[in-house]
């Protein structure tokens, strides 16, 4: 092996990074093939009608949704915890850990908001609607992260006050999963949407098993994506500070040079170097 | 399949947006590394014996 200087690899990746996203590209193909091929498009029979009823083959956007948005809620309470250590820390690694997730978890609520939109058009013939409180709430949600992310990208002349400003924030954001969550049940008569999708116990083995599925393989996803966004925020914040510590370095190196001539010699009376 | 646009479009923006945001980390993080010290990226430098016990901060 040569110089680790010279060879050292370039990027965020890791040889646990690459096996989790090895793991996770074959999960995503097994939930894929079973999601599109091998579930039953959800349809029953009314018993007081005879009439067949169900999402017929809308279920299968299903299988993306539901792990976006669970991946959203889990994203914001990583930015909750980050932003709560981080104020009791003071911890740099904290605050990037937050504001990480918080990237994440914009990711995953706009494809929450993209599939839901996508999934509601042929269950509810309309793509988007403004008076659902579920919809309403998810899109506040997703707006007040946005919100997070510019607040973050303001720079401060402390670092620190940035980081706390982000922090405050964070903690308030994630009052926001409660709500959405909830809202269906709080507020019944202001929504179309279903209730919880787990709780009705209205889908079989295979179609439970690959929604289950598709949890797991999310979060590995998200445990990738966050891996590799907080390793690229750990590598801004280095760079970002790298010429400070160089700079504080010399500083210290010029005053023990200066403790040093003093010491040895005894003769530099005047604090200069030769 | 009935509602075959509707799956494909909700499964393909899936994939393609998460697909897209993890070759924009990868390479915003390739870019980045570029500009820092080797001994400051901790993560890469857990199997180098010299820089085995670094914590970075």
């Amino acid at each position: 092996m040569s110089s680790v200087h010279e060879e050292a690899p370039v990027g965020t990746g890791s040889t646990f990074s690459r096996r989790l996203g090895l793991l996770v590209a074959v999960g995503l193909v097994a939930v894929f093939v079973l999601g599109i091929f091998l579930t039953e498009p959800d349809q029953r029979i009314n018993p007081d009608t005879g009439e067949i009823i169900g999402q017929f083959d809308a279920v299968r956007l299903l299988y993306v949704h539901v792990p976006t948005i669970l991946m959203a809620y889990l994203a914001f309470i990583v930015t909750a915890v980050g932003s709560f250590m981080y104020l009791r820390k003071k911890s740099m690694a904290w605050d990037i850990l937050a504001y990480s997730a918080a990237e994440v978890g914009v990711v995953f609520t706009f494809l929450g908001l993209l599939t839901g939109s996508i999934w509601g058009r042929p269950i509810w013939n309309t793509w988007w609607q403004w008076g659902d409180v579920r919809i309403m709430t998810t899109l506040v949600m997703f707006l007040m992260y946005i919100g997070y992310l510019a607040l973050r990208s303001v720079e401060a002349a402390d670092p620190g006050i940035q980081a706390r400003r982000a922090a405050i924030v964070g903690l308030i954001g994630v009052l926001n999963i409660p709500i959405v969550n909830r809202s269906v049940e709080w507020w019944p008569n202001r929504t179309i949407h279903q209730r919880s999708t787990f709780l009705e116990d209205k889908f079989d083995g295979l179609t439970f098993f690959t929604l289950m599925l598709a949890l797991l393989v999310f979060a590995g996803l998200f445990s990738w994506l966050m891996m590799h966004r907080f390793r690229l925020g750990w590598l801004q914040h280095q760079r970002d500070t790298e010429g400070l510590d160089v700079a504080i370095s010399a500083r210290r190196a010029e005053a023990e040079g200066q403790f040093a001539t003093v010491a040895v010699d005894g003769s530099v009376v005047d604090g200069s170097e030769s | 399949m009935t509602q075959l646009g509707y799956i494909i479009a909700g499964w393909v923006s899936t994939f393609g947006v998460l697909g897209a945001y993890a070759v924009l980390l990868i390479n915003r993080g390739k870019a980045v590394s570029r500009e820092v010290a080797e001994d400051r990226r901790r993560w890469m430098t857990t199997d180098m014996p010299e820089a085995a016990g670094a914590k970075g901060k």
